[in-house]
């Protein structure tokens, strides 16, 4: 009881000094809908099962807690990749630094300005993807997310987008508390990829739904920005059409602590959900990804890889699950999660889970946990490779499978050099 | 070249002796064999000359053409010009092979102060050698070592050789599991190495090898120590008689 009520002023606290966003009718309805949601659920605290790896406590106070500002020639990542660009700093939309808002085959505009208008679409999704996902396992932060979001992007592909979207966060203040919810739906036979960077805010609380329709591609790309102190809780939720692909990607350096929930349903039969995340964490960081992919179609094909490199203290979590329901036949699922702990200060807890309703599908899934190979370490220098560099080589081998994920040749290459980069500041 | 005294070692983890007073030295442009039992040290002996965690010289030294090799660290000890061809190669997924070895000839070039190696001259350099050792362009590309055949490991040992051109070249056991044409493509590798400025140290323990890469000197080792050195007819005597009579004649 005592539990009970502590949730409920935790909740009460952050609530207070949140206000609802006026808008459009659709937009207050679903924003309303959230917040019972909210109270009714609670915000996440310590004692719950779901964040028993982290502790949510600096996600769930009134006041994000500060963040430093970090080098602001944040490593471009996507510069070579032609692009359209939105900019938020800290969580509020820059026009002067973004571009115009179209694109052939795709209808983009912004959740604040969004609510007078009768965008039929989101409707549909906006709230939707997030409300459904908040079972079997609550999601609060979604759900306050979905309330009190004060912009996003709303964009319908129905083309094949001829470039992707990027989504650029810059943080520019110390005690930023940024709120943003994407809402994308990608029709029939369309095809969009989206890419996000940067830190964001001092503390960011980030949703984004996407509704694949059937036959069609999305295709996500994410950095999570190089800011020591930043904090941050996203979700993902994404429901797959038949035949349709989804695949999403996220590269973490630094951070203090992230949280990235990704909440995948099949529905369509014969399609393909992939979800991975390379993460490397030195000192203080906290990084915790949890998927929960759910297969409800016949013939479909998901995939989660997730590697970590942690250092100084740093510490990995992973909470998987792929849930085959009855009739889902034919599945091939397929999890991965693992560690690499470059010093015994570091930690990695995982859990992974598969449950399964039907009798003809093949699920793996593997967690591990292991030290750098002292034995190849050994090899690449006796041929002159510097242990710095030699260690490097291993890291990045390391995360291969899972950068391997990333489709696009040119965005895979831009990744590795920002690991790359990321790497070399880091020798000692 | 390589000068060792009086080298002893013992295992970091317990209190094992494995060299006891190991003397030799092989002087440039000369090949040196080293035979002897199994467990008797020859490998222990190329680990500690390359710098491998786990041992701990407990007396003696070990000098690569003046220089103390064992205040090097192992990459130190490859850029002053030594190599060992492992009688185990090791297997790294993940890491390409052709990366693995250009960040290698460049690191080394680097730390000697030489100017690096451009990607196309590399890749030509590379594909004539691997041509020469019957590696094909597929295996160049694959993670180093891994899926190769036994065979092809050891091929591959020696491409590497050929790229890194050290002056000091410690072949462990490098002709085990080759059939008798890769055993010619390997010996032919070694022999087109062989110059005034270079020394070799080929352990094995088979006559054949030394067939085709003719030794000036054979030492056989034994229990830690190097128990008798002679000219090419010792590896013969072993071959036909085994172990038992020299080691009883120095016992
Ligand atoms: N790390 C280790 N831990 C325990 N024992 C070791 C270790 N390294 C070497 N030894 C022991 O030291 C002795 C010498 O081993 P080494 O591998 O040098 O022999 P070798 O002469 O190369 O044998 P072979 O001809 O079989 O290759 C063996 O008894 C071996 O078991
Ligand atoms: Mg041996």
């Amino acid at each position: 009881m005592a539990a009970l009520a502590r949730k409920a002023d935790v909740t009460a606290d952050r609530l207070a000094v949140l206000d609802l966003p006026q808008g459009g009718k659709w937009a207050t309805e679903a924003r309303q809908a959230a917040l019972a949601r909210v109270n009714a659920m609670g915000l996440p605290g310590r004692r719950d099962e779901y964040w028993k790896y982290t502790d949510p406590t600096n996600l769930t106070v009134p006041e994000a807690p500060p963040a430093a500002l970090f080098d602001p020639r944040e490593t471009p990542v996507f510069d070579d990749t032609e692009r359209l660009q939105i900019v938020f700093v800290d969580g509020v939309f820059d026009a002067e630094a973004s571009d115009d808002l179209e694109m052939a085959g795709l209808e983009i505009s912004r959740l604040a300005e969004a609510g007078g208008h009768d965008i039929h679409w989101a409707k549909d999704v906006y709230g939707v993807l997030e409300a459904s996902g908040q079972a079997p396992v609550e999601r609060p932060l979604a759900a306050l997310n979905t309330a009190y979001a004060t912009d996003g992007v709303l964009i319908r592909v129905t083309g094949k987008a001829a470039k992707p979207v990027s989504l650029m966060y810059l943080h520019k203040s110390e005690t930023s508390d940024a709120i943003l919810h994407h809402t994308i739906r990608v029709e029939k036979g369309a095809d969009l990829t989206i890419l996000e960077n940067g830190p964001a805010a001092a503390r960011f609380n980030k949703c984004m739904e996407v509704d694949v329709a059937d036959g069609a591609a999305f295709h996500h790309i994410r950095v999570q920005g190089r800011d020591h102190e930043r904090r941050a809780a996203t979700h993902i939720f994404a429901r797959v059409g038949a035949a349709a692909t989804f695949k999403s990607f996220t590269l973490t350096v630094n951070g203090r602590l992230t949280r990235n929930e990704a909440v995948i349903e099949i529905v369509g039969d014969e399609a393909v959900a992939h979800i991975a995340g390379a993460s490397v964490g030195d000192g203080d960081f906290h990084h915790d990804d949890t998927v929960f992919v759910t297969h409800d179609a016949v013939n479909c094909e998901s995939r989660q890889v997730f590697k970590k490199v942690l250092r100084n203290g740093a510490t990995g979590v992973f909470q998987g699950k792929i849930l085959v329901k009855e009739g889902a036949q034919k599945t091939d699922g397929y999890q991965i999660s693992q560690s690499l702990l470059l010093d015994e200060d570091s930690q990695f807890l995982a859990k992974p889970e598969l449950e399964i309703y039907a009798d003809d599908v093949i699920c793996s899934h593997g967690s591990t946990s292991g030290a750098i190979d002292e034995t190849a370490l050994f090899y690449l220098r006796s041929r002159g490779v510097p242990e710095a560099a030699a260690t490097d080589l291993l890291v990045l081998a390391f995360l291969a499978e899972a950068l391997d994920e990333i489709e696009d040749e040119g965005l895979r290459e831009g990744i590795l050099a920002h690991l790359e980069g990321w790497l070399a500041r880091r020798r000692r | 070249m390589l000068e060792i005294k009086n080298l002893h070692v013992k295992l970091e983890e317990e209190d094992k002796a494995i060299l006891k007073g190991v003397d030799l030295t092989v002087e440039a442009g000369k090949v040196h064999a080293i035979m002897g039992p199994n467990g008797s040290g020859k490998s222990t002996l190329s680990y500690v000359l390359s710098g491998r965690d786990g041992y701990v010289v407990t007396e003696g030294a070990a000098h690569l053409e003046g220089e103390d090799l064992l205040e090097m660290e192992p990459e130190e000890r490859a850029a002053a010009g030594l190599f060992l061809a492992f009688q185990y190669p090791v297997e790294i997924p993940g890491v390409g092979n052709m990366t693995f070895l250009r960040t290698a000839v460049n690191a080394q070039r680097k730390a000697r102060g030489e100017e690096e190696m451009s990607a196309a001259d590399f890749l030509k350099v590379i594909r004539a050698k691997a041509k020469e050792l019957n590696i094909d362009a597929e295996m160049l590309k694959r993670p180093v070592n891994v899926g190769f055949s036994g065979g092809e490991k050891k091929r591959n040992e020696i491409l590497q050789m050929a790229m890194l051109e050290p002056k000091m070249c410690i072949l462990d056991e490098t002709d085990s599991g080759l059939d008798v044409d890769a055993m010619r493509l390997v010996a032919d590798g070694v022999n087109a190495l062989r110059d005034a400025g270079r020394g070799f140290l080929v352990i094995t323990h088979y006559q054949r090898l030394l067939d085709h890469i003719k030794p000036d000197v054979v030492h056989i080792m034994a229990d830690g120590r190097i128990v008798k050195t002679g000219g090419p007819d010792l590896a013969l005597e072993v071959e036909n008689n085994g172990y038992a009579d020299i080691l009883a004649e120095v016992a």
